[in-house]
């Protein structure tokens, strides 16, 4: 006696190999899809920004004169900031990360804080500016300067670096930390000689994703008072800056066309900055990969 | 206390010990949450000899070797009693930090467990920990510790390449090696050669006979043949509980109990 009929098994074996090959269709013009818009977008700005691209469109200041306008204050201020940023962020990040996955008990504060740091990650950038707007540019009085802007910075993409460093700790395997041990190492040995080290393709990976999230961001230091116009490049951490995306989101709200043709090519720029970025943490993750 | 552990050691030695021992087993409990994983367990460790312990999957060897080195602790939820003597000192003892016992008491893994780093960092890590930096003591000790477990010929020449690119038996030597490198008194071995094929396992039984001249060992092993080839004494451990310690000839050609019979005749485990 058989439970299942051969018949009915070969008549619907059409429907079945027919619904197989939509499924695959639909999820390859979701992709097309994507690429599309991509591309589209990449045509705009090439053939918009491409012509106003030259040497002095990087050297120059921003100006009134659309001809004349460069984008050297917002490239150097971009700079200055994520000089400030990075340390910052890493630092405090990776410090937090090895706390809670090394050191702090799992116990329902760490749980807590653990959840916490999730979350954060997910708040909108523009919490972040009004956050560093009361703490640093008024609390703290630092003013509109690089270091308020660098600061709020690292606030934002702290929880990133923290939950992508303590994946990276976390795949470090037991085996070779009781390795460690069962040699007389203390912990904090075997946490800098073995756990950081190990870890440290897949923390660098995670750092430098968020910080071009940070290269991109406008709103917080929007609100932190990032001037829009500055014909200066920051001479240090205290001075007034823009960066980037707030040039370029000047230069866009402006009647000119010709403005909106030297945005283009300021997005040009950008996004040169962040494809060599994502390249070198893709370069991190594939050398080191597969170690274990 | 340490007049009455003296007074049992006496009189167990009137009955059957003719061995310096390098541990000294005491009433030692061991408990992961509920579970009383290690019972009453009560034996002496010899000196310079390789001691076995064997028994069923679950009976508590592992966690027992690991309590020598008290890398047991790693786990949260252990509870112990009892006591550990490890030359004249109770290792539990609130003093006693583990990282000093563990230099004098290596421990060898059941999967390898090279770092990722290069041959010589690997062997040289020991050393390094304990803050020497000299380059020429840090190459001699390399050379020493990887002649030591019998594997120098094989690398001496690709000493800075990845350890990940040994085999396993090599790789499992290469640990012992950088257990040697620490110079231990004591070398712990848990299921060595679970995790390799008969060549390696050759090699490092072979290696084990070598060094017992200067370590006292210490080897669990799910391998009744290996216990017997290698090891002078041997315990057979039981839910928790020895139930036999004595000469590893003994133990398998005249055992005293019913259950270590069974056991090595492979009626159970």
């Amino acid at each position: 006696m058989a439970l299942i009929n051969k018949e009915s098994v070969k008549k619907r074996m059409g429907t079945r190999l027919a619904a197989n090959g939509v499924a695959k269709f639909l999820f390859i013009l979701a992709t097309c899809f994507s690429l599309l818009v991509l591309g589209v977008l990449i045509y705009r700005i090439l053939s918009e920004g491409l012509p106003y691209l030259s040497l002095d469109f990087i050297t120059n200041f921003a100006s009134r004169m659309p001809e004349r306008a460069g984008i050297w204050a917002a490239l150097l201020g971009t700079i200055w900031v994520m000089a400030v940023t990075a340390p910052v962020s890493f630092i405090l990040g990776v410090g937090t990360a090895i706390y809670l996955e090394e050191y702090a008990k799992k116990n329902a504060f760490t749980k807590f804080v653990q959840i916490n740091i999730s979350n954060l990650a997910g708040v909108p950038s523009i919490v972040f500016g009004l956050l560093g707007l009361t703490i640093f540019v008024r609390l703290l009085g630092l003013g509109s300067s690089v270091l308020a802007g660098g600061l709020t910075m690292s606030l934002l993409i702290l929880p990133v670096i923290v939950v992508a460093s303590q994946e990276a700790i976390r795949t470090v395997p037991r085996e070779i930390r009781e390795a460690s041990f069962g040699m007389g190492a203390t912990k904090w040995q075997t946490i800098r000689r073995i756990v950081f080290p190990a870890a440290l393709p897949g923390i660098l990976t995670g750092t430098i994703l968020a910080l071009s999230r940070a290269v991109g961001e406008t709103a917080p230091l929007l609100v932190l008072g990032a001037l829009a116009y500055v014909a200066f490049v920051p001479e240090n951490i205290f001075s007034q800056f823009t960066v980037l995306p707030i040039q370029l989101y000047n230069w866009t709200s402006r009647p000119q066309e010709e403005f909106h043709m030297i945005a283009a090519s300021g997005i040009i720029i950008l996004l040169i900055i962040l494809l060599i970025m994502n390249s070198i943490a893709v370069l991190i993750r594939n050398k080191f990969h597969k170690r274990f | 206390m340490d007049i009455t552990i003296n007074k049992q050691m006496v009189q167990k030695n009137e009955k059957e010990q003719d061995f310096t021992p390098v541990f000294k087993i005491n009433n030692l409990n061991l408990w992961y949450g509920q579970d009383h994983a290690l019972k009453d367990i009560k034996f002496d460790i010899p000196e310079k000899q390789v001691t076995a312990i064997i028994g069923p999957s679950g009976c508590g060897k592992s966690t027992f070797i690991k309590t020598l080195n008290r890398m047991v602790e790693m786990v949260p939820i252990v509870r112990m009693s009892g006591e550990i003597v490890y030359r004249e000192k109770n290792i539990f003892t609130p003093k006693y930090g583990v990282e000093e016992l563990r230099t004098q008491v290596g421990m060898v893994f059941q999967k390898p467990n090279p770092f990722p780093k290069s041959i010589y960092e690997n062997v040289a890590y020991g050393p390094r920990i304990h803050g020497i930096k000299n380059k020429k003591v840090l190459d001699e000790v390399v050379e020493k510790s990887l002649r030591g477990a019998a594997i120098w010929d094989e690398v001496k020449d690709r000493l800075h390449e990845n350890a990940y690119g040994l085999s396993g038996g090599q790789q499992q030597r290469l640990c012992i090696a950088r257990c040697l490198a620490i110079e231990p008194d004591v070398i712990l071995m848990d299921e060595p050669t679970s995790a390799l094929d008969p060549i390696s396992t050759l090699k490092v039984e072979e290696l084990v006979q070598e060094l017992k001249k200067d370590y006292s060992i210490v080897i669990v092993t799910h391998n009744m043949q290996q216990a017997a080839r290698i090891s002078d004494r041997t315990a057979f451990f039981l839910n928790g509980e020895v139930v036999e310690y004595t000469d590893t000839s003994t133990l398998f050609s005249n055992p005293s109990d019913k259950r270590t019979e069974d056991y090595i005749t492979g009626r159970f485990g």
